[in-house]
């Protein structure tokens, strides 16, 4: 660095500058590549005016096909939770690297990888497919959902725990087990509800959406009144859930402060 | 008080109480929320309607998919596959680009520092919840009424759904920053777009890419799906390989997004531990 430039307090930053350009000129040219032109989003905007027009009011007078399809969602979301807590606590437990030797640790964690790098409603279409349409395809999509968030998370706070308490346990002559009970989980005990805590409020979102694709819940009914364009029943249930997810965030704080 | 008599009468009987780890209210509210919990899976379990029929030949039928989409149909990439793959690429990235030009106002905006107003704080609050509570597809059914089907819903969907995810923890960042650089700028008479140019952003960029890298990783595994509802990529792709029962094409597909979603993890982890 020459002695002008050290004496500037904010020297231009070339490489950063040429980065958002680079960054500027790639919007352009995907904007370009996917027909995405200012004449067409000002048509859109004049189009949402008319579409937002048809949503109100809101029309609530099939509340039964609408209070029956959100408590069909709850029903998937808290199956599914349960289920996934249950079969992600043994799968985390086998993919942490300082519990099990690598030739068990690895697999459990490329299992956990591959329920993870699929999206839910991808998983929901598939278990459509392979089990039929209704609420147990979206229970099934969301038990991998859940796996593949709770037991990478805590596997990785296995990971991270501290290996003296579990040596020390051990140095007492504990099995496995009175090792895995009094060194490890007492550690991480907590962060493991956490994990669960946010999943179920996760679920609960996503079981709203599973019905998209046939795997039920509210999504199905949502997605039949976008293509009946009966926008005021639409604006109804997005109410609905829109609240269900408000009133789970509610909850969700208030378990996390009690379950500490 | 009461204690001090109890001391009085005997001193022994602070150390003769035991020792809960709870008290009885926050014993009552863990019961309350085990019971609930159990409450709401048994009702769950016992009024959920599903097909016994179709349970139990599930295996069956899942052999018989696995059967079916091997082996994929790799002739099928490079005529279909590979465009829908980098037109998904381009709506992720676009989307958040464009996410950043809504939600970095916003952001500023809901910041209790640099916008000293409690009604405008909760306002982008409210914007910023309201972007988040609804999901991806939802977003995108309502793009594909406003613009039609194609890649511009998908685009439009992503960058609102991220706007909440964005703007709430850049808003969080900006709230984390150190005032001394922001009083020695303003000291030295610097206008409002040196402050921030100069004394915000130079503390929030590390936070800033950190939180557009693990948005697009996100963004990039959403808009995979963001074509089963026509707002463009390679779920229109998949869509219609599963309707005429190309389970073939189906496979290739879903590897072709499963590779995607691998290579965008590993590529942030690289950039993230370049830029940070």
């Amino acid at each position: 660095m020459s002695a002008e430039a050290a004496r500037r307090a904010f020297a231009p930053n070339w490489p950063a500058r040429l980065g958002l350009l680079a960054l500027a000129l790639y919007a352009l040219y995907a904007a370009a590549q996917l027909d995405v032109t200012f004449a067409r989003l000002m048509i859109g905007f004049g189009e949402a005016g008319r579409f937002l027009g048809r949503m109100v009011p809101p029309n609530f007078a099939r509340w039964e096909l609408l209070a029956e399809g959100m408590l069909e969602s709850l029903q998937i979301a808290f199956i599914a939770s349960a289920v996934g807590i249950a079969l992600s606590f043994p799968v985390a437990l086998l993919a942490a690297r300082n519990l099990m030797p690598w030739w068990i640790s690895g697999p459990a964690r490329g299992f956990i990888g591959l329920c993870r790098s699929l999206h839910y409603v991808i998983v929901a279409i598939l278990f459509v497919k392979a089990i039929g349409f209704g609420a147990l395809a979206g229970v099934c999509a969301l038990v991998v959902a859940s796996i593949g968030f709770i037991a990478k998370l805590f596997a990785e706070a296995i990971e991270e725990i501290s290996p003296r308490q579990v040596e020390a346990v051990r140095a007492t002559g504990a099995g496995f087990v009175a090792v895995l009970l009094y060194g490890v989980l007492p550690q991480v005990a907590s962060r493991f509800v956490g994990f669960c805590i946010y999943q179920v409020d996760s679920n609960l979102r996503n079981s709203t959406m599973v019905g998209i694709v046939g795997a039920g819940g509210i999504g199905g009914t949502l997605f039949a009144a976008f293509k009946r364009f009966d926008y005021d029943f639409v604006a109804a249930i997005l109410i609905v859930i829109i609240a269900l997810i408000f009133a789970a965030e509610l909850v969700a704080t208030r378990v996390r402060a009690a379950l500490q | 008080m009461s204690d001090g008599v109890a001391v009085r009468r005997d001193p022994a009987a602070p150390l003769l109480r035991e020792w809960t780890r709870f008290t009885p209210r926050q014993r009552l509210a863990r019961f309350a929320i085990w019971l609930g919990i159990v409450a709401a899976l048994v009702w769950s379990v016992r009024t959920i309607e599903i097909i016994p029929e179709f349970l139990a030949d599930a295996p069956e039928q899942m052999a018989d998919l696995l059967i079916r989409m091997w082996p994929p149909d790799l002739r099928y990439y490079p005529d279909a596959v590979h465009a829908a793959l980098v037109e998904t690429i381009h709506i992720a990235t676009l989307g958040t680009i464009l996410c950043f030009a809504f939600a970095v106002p916003i952001a500023l905006l809901a910041s209790r520092i640099i916008t000293p107003v409690p009604a405008l704080n909760a306002f982008a609050q409210l914007l910023l919840v309201s972007s988040r509570s609804v999901n991806t597809l939802v977003w995108a059914l309502v793009f594909v009424a406003i613009f039609g089907p194609g890649a511009a819903a998908g685009v439009m969907a992503v960058a609102f759904r991220s706007i909440g995810f964005v703007g709430k923890l850049l808003a969080e960042a900006l709230d984390e920053t150190a005032n001394g650089p922001i009083e020695a700028l303003r000291a030295s008479g610097a206008p409002w777009g040196a402050v921030m140019l100069k004394g915000y952003w130079p503390q929030v960029q590390p936070a800033f890419w950190g939180i557009a890298l693990f948005r697009w990783d996100i963004n990039v595994r959403e808009s995979a799906v963001l074509g089963l509802v026509g707002a463009g990529g390679i779920g229109v792709v998949l869509d219609d390989a599963l309707n005429f029962f190309q389970w073939d094409r189906a496979a290739t597909v879903l590897l072709a997004i499963f590779a995607v979603v691998i290579l965008a993890e590993i590529v942030v982890t690289r950039i993230r531990a370049r830029l940070i």
